[in-house]
């Protein structure tokens, strides 16, 4: 251990200062003033953004191949019982982190792009009411989400996951009065609880396979060393108690994939995303950018090591990838409303992350996780900046002209668009560049990948085309804003300028980590990345790193920035020069576009499907239960009762009131004959007495005779 | 005070029947004093079981604090009592709940005060008596003495439709308890028939199902339904359920949250204690049954989760999603894993407070608005934020958000429950989806978006009273999510113990080195009775790793 560690040994308190800060806003925030709690909180947010830069800083001066710091504070969870080989062990999840590359690179972007996040959403959510709740709740989202990337097993990180999920409820509903948030939200927490079930029953097989939720057991010292998940399965792929490809390592990597196609929300999960555009605008940019999209591509890549041993899992990732990517950017296309195209647009990005995963390049993934986020949320706070501007106006259709009105807007917004569109130098290029080219290279080893490269050009043609849509749309051409607004347009407050700032310069500048690329050499951000994603399965290891040679790949980087190009003009000509040429393809594609603006499409479908079905089934079961249910334990009961009953007055009737009426019948037959003896004279009488004494005695006697012989 | 160290479990059990009593002597006409007497006890009962708590030794895995007396020497009846791992915090529960509801009914109950009063301590120690009877007899003499006050409870203070619920409710309890009277009987002439020379009558529990192991199977399959049925219907089990449909509807706040909170709980601490020893030996047999109690909670879990979501009265929804959590519960106690055990125990405690809490709840709007209809409330987060902000921690807890107690039962539960099927798992978890569903929507209806009716904007926020019952149930949900470690310590050898006697092939087929070294499952009824805990063992120490290397 080097001796300057601090940073290393306190990152705990990366997640620790956003709780601590949600709590005492959540406690004194309706008594704090709104600049106290502001201070509160981007401070808080520096702060963390400190420790993690300089958690990484510290990081990197380890030697490359050590670069894993991992402490336990405490033992949190200790499960009796659990059987694993030979031995019953108590499941341990502790709480403790996990600092490699990974989760390095991970925090950063986080607490990065949150501060900006934060110091923008002082302004914009200047003259909302419930300004502390809003910042309790970023705060907490934030902690969970650091939660989410630090944690050094995965009962911990689930908690950061279902945190999450929650806080993106309560945000997406932050509007609470209004019903459109409320719908939005639940749809948001429903879908991804539904989703983080699965991840919870993945954790649960992952935990009877090894016996530890622990991801790995490097950095750790002697009492708890050789328990990760990591080290038991390659472990038992060195035993060969599990193969490449064995049934329960693609169960497991399809059911965390099915938590992270929620989360992330990829086909055909979807659909929460755009919803959730009604959240207030910084939120949105947040989770669009570093927070929550980016916690499937985070679990697929922690567990990278569960995927390179499932190839079916492995193709199924790209394969949704590469449908959300495409079908999210020709929804794009057709949106009206800014938030809904950035929201698409996001998810075509993460589709092609989903991509990157897919072909095992991983690295690639996470780059362009990391240079999305700048993209993102640069265009998400400037396109906030222009609906504050226009007074919560956000459709297309109503701007126009905004180029000058708005310099340190506009300004961005062009290099945030160049950036998506890939062009080169700036940050999109790379990260771009870096998927589809090892899309190209996996297309060599396999076939059906080279469909899966055209499907990511295209992808690249569109972003393109929808990008620079939005841009002519929005800051070009004639100003079609409503006159009552026009005159109000203001630049922004500075609180939105410096952000917007950053992030421009990181949306050019972010890409080139991966500039020796163009000489042929490996990304740096790879190479950093590289000890996250050891090669463990041997097929791997022979296809995914024929790497292209260097003339194939100046090919594809020219193809794609050709395409892009292309993609240009293609939306200079119809947004720009010809203006009605656009408004005349959008009335011929009229019934196309109404149906892709509508982003209810899928949630009408869910609703149909499923909602609607299970609403039915509940009032079908409810009445069920009223009338048969009900009816027959009800009716059984009150029917023994009254069996009991009947049986009892039977009993009453005929065995007890029977019997003395019996009785009471045979004396009065007796009684006939007897009547004749009735002859009211004594002698007869004495006669009769003595008569029945004799019989009475004769016939006792005899018995008790008996009796007492048998005592003996 | 020496009394109180040596019979510690008589003090908890019997404080409250030493407040009914003294309320008798209390003229009819004082109120508040039966108020006030009524809450103290209330209040006395909880504190004297707080140092139960703390002195219950860690790790120990069988009966502490053993307090034994002749009481009907002829029939071998003992007043016995004792509390292991696996009734501590159900005590815990009791008394903290108990108290409580009787602090919650101080405005909310007018009339027949010193009876109702009289009838809620009654209720308590008759629950506390189930948690600590180590006697079957007495046992069984506690079990039925909760009957008549509940039933009073309901048929006095309850709604409209009081008579015909409480009616209810006393006859299904009554089905139940006479099919277990039968149970009874049948496992003490059974013990009786194969008693050894010179050995003498007994109803302790401990010995009853220890010989019981030992009994065939065809008799042990005849005392397992008969206990069953009394469980199934406590709990209650799909399709038992009706009773409490309309009990929980027409009870009185105070009621619903003891019948919801403890009295369900009786029932899977029954299953725990008497259901499991009781499973037939012969493995095919064993899965039968098993199997036949699994699809019942499952279909409890769905059912009610299901009948939830459209549900328009909020106690009945409570009632169902009773129905669907504790569904969890049984599932997890015959899943026979030790997980799925500790798991189930937790998540009775967690139901207790999360639902308690939520019947408070309902009880706080009730006495605001005089109706249940969903669909009378809306947009109240804003007259009553505070309210509202404990509601939602209260529904967290109810839907097994991490950092609240909920997630660690859940997770815990479901974790076993997957260990011995995972299809069992993965109908458990659709259950945990919807109750997502239901609880969260029922909070948007009720709490958020605009006030939709008149009568709702001036409604007041909570009082100090309402405060101090809600805190302490917010404090533990927190506390349980944060640090369930002390839960676990307490718990987990008691359940190995059980695992290892009702399902000894979960250890065995790990290989030897596990094979239990534990006494022998059957002891001399001489020596339960009297040794505190025989294989006290220190905290094992966290054993090395085998697939790793």
């Amino acid at each position: 251990v080097t001796p300057s560690a601090y940073f290393l040994s306190h990152a705990w308190l990366v997640p620790l200062v956003p709780l601590v800060t949600a709590l005492l806003v959540f406690f004194l925030g309706r008594a704090l003033p709104k600049s106290v709690i502001s201070v509160l909180c981007v401070a808080s947010m520096f702060l963390s953004f400190a420790f993690s830069l300089g958690a990484i800083l510290q990081l990197l001066a380890f030697p490359s191949g050590a670069r894993v710091y991992q402490q336990i504070l405490f033992d949190w969870l200790v499960l009796p019982g659990l059987p694993v080989g030979n031995l019953v062990t108590p499941l341990v999840a502790e709480c403790g982190y996990l600092l490699d590359p990974l989760s390095a690179v991970m925090i950063l972007v986080i607490t990065g792009i949150g501060l900006l996040i934060y110091i923008y959403s002082v302004g914009y959510m200047s003259h909302e009411p419930g300004y502390y709740r809003y910042f309790g709740l970023l705060n907490l989202f934030s902690f969970f989400m650091l939660t989410l990337v630090l944690a050094n097993n995965l009962l911990l990180f689930f908690v950061g996951w279902e945190g999450a999920s929650l806080c993106a409820y309560f945000l997406i509903s932050f509007h609470f009065l209004k019903n459109p948030a409320l719908q939005a939200g639940l749809r948001t927490f429903l879908v991804n609880r539904l989703t983080g079930a699965a991840v919870l029953l993945g954790i649960f097989l992952v935990a009877i396979t090894t016996g530890t939720v622990r991801f790995t057991s490097e950095g750790l010292s002697e009492p708890h060393s050789s328990i990760g998940i990591f080290q038991v399965f390659t472990a038992q792929l060195n035993q060969g108690i599990l193969s490449s490809g064995a049934p329960i390592l693609t169960a497991i990597a399809l059911l965390f994939l099915v938590g992270a196609i929620g989360k992330s929300a990829q086909f055909p999960l979807h659909a929460w995303l755009p919803d959730a555009a009604v959240a207030p605008v910084p939120f949105s940019a947040f989770i669009h950018s570093a927070a929550m999209v980016t916690s499937g591509v985070y679990l697929i890549a922690r567990m990278n090591f569960v995927y390179q041993l499932s190839p079916f899992a492995m193709n199924t990732v790209a394969l949704i990838g590469a449908t959300t990517a495409i079908f999210a950017a020709f929804l794009a296309l057709l949106q009206t409303d800014v938030k809904k195209v950035l929201a698409y647009s996001t998810l075509s990005q993460v589709g092609l992350m989903f991509l990157a995963l897919g072909v095992g390049a991983f690295a690639a993934g996470i780059f362009q996780l990391m240079i999305h986020a700048f993209i993102k949320s640069l265009l998400f706070l400037a396109a906030g900046s222009v609906i504050h501007a226009l007074s919560g106006e956000s459709d297309l259709r109503k701007m126009g002209g905004l180029w000058n009105t708005m310099p340190s807007t506009s300004r961005p917004f062009l290099i945030a668009t160049l950036a998506l569109a890939g062009m080169p130098p700036l940050a999109g290029f790379f990260s771009k560049n870096e998927i589809l080219s090892h899309v190209y290279a996996r297309s060599a080893g396999l076939d059906g990948y080279l469909i899966l490269w055209i499907v990511g050009v295209l992808t690249a043609g569109l972003t393109s085309l929808y990008i620079f849509r939005l841009l002519f749309l929005a800051f070009f051409g004639r100003s079609r804003v409503p006159v009552e607004i026009e005159g109000h347009i203001r630049e922004t407050p500075k609180a939105f300028a410096l952000p917007l700032m950053v992030l421009a310069f990181l949306s050019i500048a972010g890409g080139w980590l991966a500039l020796p690329v163009l000489w042929g050499e490996e990304s740096p951000f790879a190479r950093f990345l590289a000890p996250v994603f050891p090669s463990v399965s041997p097929q791997r290891a022979t296809t995914s790193f024929a790497a292209n040679s260097l003339q194939t790949e100046y090919v594809l980087m020219a193809a794609s920035a050709v395409i892009a190009l292309f993609a240009v003009l293609l939306a200079y000509n119809i947004y720009i020069k010809h203006p009605k040429r656009h408004i005349r393809i959008a009335e011929a594609l009229s019934r196309l576009t109404k149906w892709g603006a509508t982003t209810n499409t899928a949630d009408n479908l869910y609703d149909i499907l499923f909602v609607n079905r299970l609403k039915d089934l509940s009032l079908f079961l409810y009445s069920f239960d009223l009338k048969i249910i009900q009816g027959l334990t009800n009716s059984a009961t009150s029917r023994a009762v009254r069996l009991l009953s009947r049986v009892s007055t039977w009993w009453d009737e005929w065995i007890i009131d029977g019997l003395f009426n019996f009785v009471a019948k045979v004396v009065k037959s007796f009684s006939v004959p007897l009547r004749m003896f009735q002859t009211g004279s004594f002698s007869s009488y004495a006669v009769l007495i003595l008569l029945g004494l004799v019989i009475l005695l004769g016939y006792y006697g005899h018995h008790v005779q008996y009796i007492v012989r048998n005592a003996h | 005070m020496q009394l109180y160290s040596t019979h510690l479990l008589s003090v908890i059990l019997f404080t409250p029947l030493v407040g009914a009593l003294l309320l008798m002597f209390v003229p009819r006409e004082s109120a508040n004093l039966h108020r006030g007497v009524g809450n103290l006890f209330g209040v006395l009962g909880f504190l004297v079981s707080i140092p139960l708590l703390r002195h219950f030794p860690r790790g120990s895995d069988a009966y502490e604090f053993i307090e034994t007396a002749q009481w009907i020497p002829s029939l071998g009846a003992h007043y016995a009592l004792g509390v292991d791992g696996i009734s501590l915090f159900l005590i815990m529960l009791t008394t903290l709940l108990g108290m409580l509801a009787i602090v919650s009914a101080w405005n909310s109950i007018q009339q027949r005060t010193k009876e109702f009063y009289i009838l809620m301590l009654l209720l308590q120690t008759g629950m506390l008596g189930v948690f600590l009877s180590l006697d079957l007899f007495l046992f069984f003499v506690f079990w039925e003495a909760t009957l008549v006050p509940m039933y009073f409870l309901i048929a006095v203070w309850g709604r409209e439709r009081r008579l015909l619920a409480s009616l209810r409710f006393f006859l299904y309890s009554l089905a139940g308890s006479v099919i277990m009277l039968l149970g009874i009987l049948a496992l003490y002439f059974n013990y009786a028939k194969a008693l050894p020379q010179n050995g003498s009558l007994t109803f302790d529990i401990p010995v009853l199902l220890a010989a019981a192991h030992n009994f065939p199977d065809s008799l042990k399959i005849w005392l397992f339904w008969a206990f069953f049925f009394a469980f199934a219907i406590k709990v209650p089990m799909f399709p038992f359920h009706t009773w409490l449909l309309d009990a929980h509807e027409e009870a009185p706040t105070a009621a619903s949250v003891l019948l919801a909170g403890v009295m369900l709980k009786m029932g899977t601490y029954g299953f725990l204690r008497f259901s499991l020893p009781l499973l037939p030996a012969d493995p095919a047999l064993r899965a039968k049954i098993i199997h036949v109690v699994v699809v019942l909670s499952i279909i409890g879990i769905l059912y009610g989760a299901i009948i939830c979501i459209m549900q328009k009265e909020v106690k009945r929804l409570l009632a169902y999603s009773s129905l669907s959590q504790l569904g969890f519960c049984t599932l997890g106690i015959f899943a026979l894993t030790p997980q799925a055990l500790s798991g189930s125990l937790l998540q009775q405690i967690n139901l207790g407070i999360s639902t308690g809490a939520l019947f408070f709840l309902v009880g706080m709007l009730y006495e605001r608005r005089n109706t249940q209809l969903v669909s009378e409330f809306g947009g109240l987060a804003t007259p009553m934020p505070n309210f509202a902000v404990i509601y939602l921690i209260i529904t967290l807890s109810a839907i097994g958000m991490p950092l609240l107690n909920g997630f660690i039962g859940e997770s815990t539960l479901l974790l076993g429950i997957f260990e011995a099927n995972k299809s069992w798992a993965a109908w458990a978890v659709l259950g945990i989806v919807l109750s997502a569903a239901y609880f969260l929507w029922l909070y948007q209806r009720a709490m958020l978006g605009t006030v939709t009716h008149e009568a709702n904007k001036l409604l007041t926020d909570l009082t100090p009273r309402e405060y101090i019952i809600l805190i302490p149930l917010v404090a533990l949900a927190f506390w349980i999510g944060l640090y369930p470690k002390p839960f676990f310590d307490r718990v987990s050898n008691p359940i190995k113990k059980i695992i290892q006697q009702t399902n000894p092939a979960f250890y065995n087929q790990q290989g030897s080195d596990t094979a239990p070294s534990e006494a022998p499952y059957i002891v001399p009824p001489s020596e339960t009775t009297n040794s505190s805990s025989p294989t006290k063992s220190a905290p094992k120490n966290r054993p090395q790793h085998a697939g790793a290397h």
